[in-house]
């Protein structure tokens, strides 16, 4: 099982580390050529304007939907999840839409408002997780097909939608596996139906 | 139940900007342009190295309006500089919401001997170094991220190659170190102690190393990537040129596909002429911006 890391901008290598040390091979993905060796894909955090305008100059927004469509599972973290969304507000629309959620960008506040807190996440079970907020984009409404797996003030921080998979915060840089566990799972349950 | 202001959170900022490009800007309509060329953040400054070199005079932190402006024009994080030392400037940067702090040799010294207390701020730092010794030493006075110095405002890469090398040199070499070996070797750094233990353990550095200082076209922007570092800052080199935007673009593009020479050599086509640089061998050693820091 192949798990790529979107590689265009971002904490690529955070989540590379978090895969391979679960024994999952990792490849970065930056071309339609890496994408097509896949299985699942994540789209890192980083700055969502930058990632988009990179994928288009590639090609890879449409062909992440296109694989996406048919069934590959995504998980987006921060920026990944904004770039997922079906609307975004503050900034430029969303490029691949194909989560029905919608999210306000930067709307945790500055960085000085950036923020670290523990998390009730019954999908995960005890103990709490651990959860880093950087710059993140708050989720303002979510769709009837979307689980939301975990809140923080009554905002969805955690959710999922079918094998697609979006948080608000980072646990690549938490040092707890469980939420790429958890997508790990996943793709393997899409990969043996 | 929340903390704020963490190391994990001011390093994490940086991490998030890996593999991305920070552009000098001094407008919000310049803001607007690098961050529609795809850069991951801006730098805010009220004159960009190049002028501030043939300006002379004292270069001190923007006008606060002027950082606010650039702020409100773009969602990408801001960035802005201060003296350093001075730590007043850095409270007034942390007061208005400027997202991360340059304490940088770019301006004007405030202070010939401390660098400012970064532990005590939410903000995070980033801080310049031209070896090991001074990337271990900003880091534990605070700094979440490091960009080698090279010699800005210059459109010449070779000192940040210097520097870049400088501080993978050191690296290597700590690797190579048996543990016993590590206290004399800090004491020669002038380095903690543990940061040095920690670096080598990681073989990198604890935090984000973007390269900066010189650079001026995609291929200088790939080539410190493949040299290794995390990303780049790229200054007087993107609005001192023809052609701000296309250059701005073609430099972004470089950065992520560093390692694929068909496409630094698509988008070095036809960008317009680059700023015109200066050889650093002609310059009087008390215009250099590199020996500021200490």
């Amino acid at each position: 099982m192949k798990v790529g890391v979107l590689a265009l901008q971002g904490d690529v290598s955070e989540h590379r580390k978090v895969l391979q040390d679960l024994g999952v091979e990792a490849p970065e993905v930056r071309t339609m050529a890496d994408l097509a060796g896949v299985d699942a894909l994540i789209i890192p955090g980083g700055e969502s304007t930058t990632m988009g305008k990179l994928m288009i100059e590639s090609g890879l927004d449409r062909a992440i939907r296109e694989r996406a469509e048919r069934g590959m599972p995504v998980y987006g973290t921060c920026a990944g999840m904004i770039l997922l969304a079906r609307a975004a507000g503050g900034g430029e629309p969303p490029l691949l839409r194909l989560m029905d959620i919608e999210v306000q960008r930067n709307a945790y506040g500055r960085q000085v408002d950036s923020f670290e807190t523990d998390l009730d996440v019954p999908a995960l079970g005890p103990p709490a997780l651990h959860a880093v907020f950087i710059r993140a984009p708050v989720v303002e409404r979510v769709g009837r097909d979307v689980d939301v797996l975990a809140s923080l003030q009554s905002r969805p921080v955690l959710a999922r939608q079918g094998v697609l998979l979006v948080s608000s915060f980072h646990p690549e840089l938490s040092g707890d596996a469980r939420v790429h566990r958890y997508f790990l799972e996943l793709v393997r349950q899409n990969k043996a139906s | 139940m929340a903390d704020v202001g963490t190391a994990k959170l001011k390093r994490g900022l940086a991490q998030m900007l890996k593999g991305g490009v920070i552009m000098d800007v001094t407008t919000a309509d310049q803001a607007k342009i690098a961050e529609e060329a795809g850069a991951c953040a801006v730098m805010a400054l009220e004159r960009v190295p190049a002028d501030i070199r043939k300006e002379g005079g004292v270069a001190r932190m923007a006008d606060p309006l002027k950082v606010k402006e650039i702020m409100d024009a773009v969602t990408i994080p801001v960035m802005a500089k201060v003296r350093i030392g001075h730590f007043v400037e850095a409270q007034v940067l942390e007061a208005i919401g400027a997202d991360f702090i340059d304490e940088s040799e770019v301006l004007t010294p405030a202070d010939e001997r401390y660098h400012i207390n970064k532990h005590l701020f939410k903000v995070p730092f980033v801080c310049g170094a031209r070896d090991l010794g001074e990337a271990l030493r900003r880091i534990g006075e605070g700094a979440a991220m490091i960009r080698t110095k090279g010699e800005a405002g210059t459109g010449n890469v070779v000192e940040a190659v210097r520097h870049l090398r400088a501080v993978l040199d050191g690296i290597r070499r700590l690797q190579a170190t048996p543990e016993e070996e590590l206290m004399t070797v800090a004491k020669e750094l002038g380095a903690p102690y543990e940061l040095v233990v920690e670096t080598r353990a990681l073989g990198r550095l604890p935090v984000v190393n973007f390269s900066a200082g010189g650079l001026a076209t995609p291929a200088d922007a790939a080539l410190m990537m493949q040299l290794g570092c995390d990303g780049n800052f790229v200054g007087s080199g993107i609005f001192k040129s023809d052609n701000p935007a296309k250059r701005a673009k073609a430099i972004v593009e470089a950065t992520t596909h560093y390692n694929d020479p068909d496409v630094i050599a698509r988008v070095s086509e036809g960008i317009g002429e680059p700023m015109k640089g200066l050889d650093i061998r002609s310059m009087p050693e008390a215009e250099l911006l590199q020996t500021r820091g200490w």
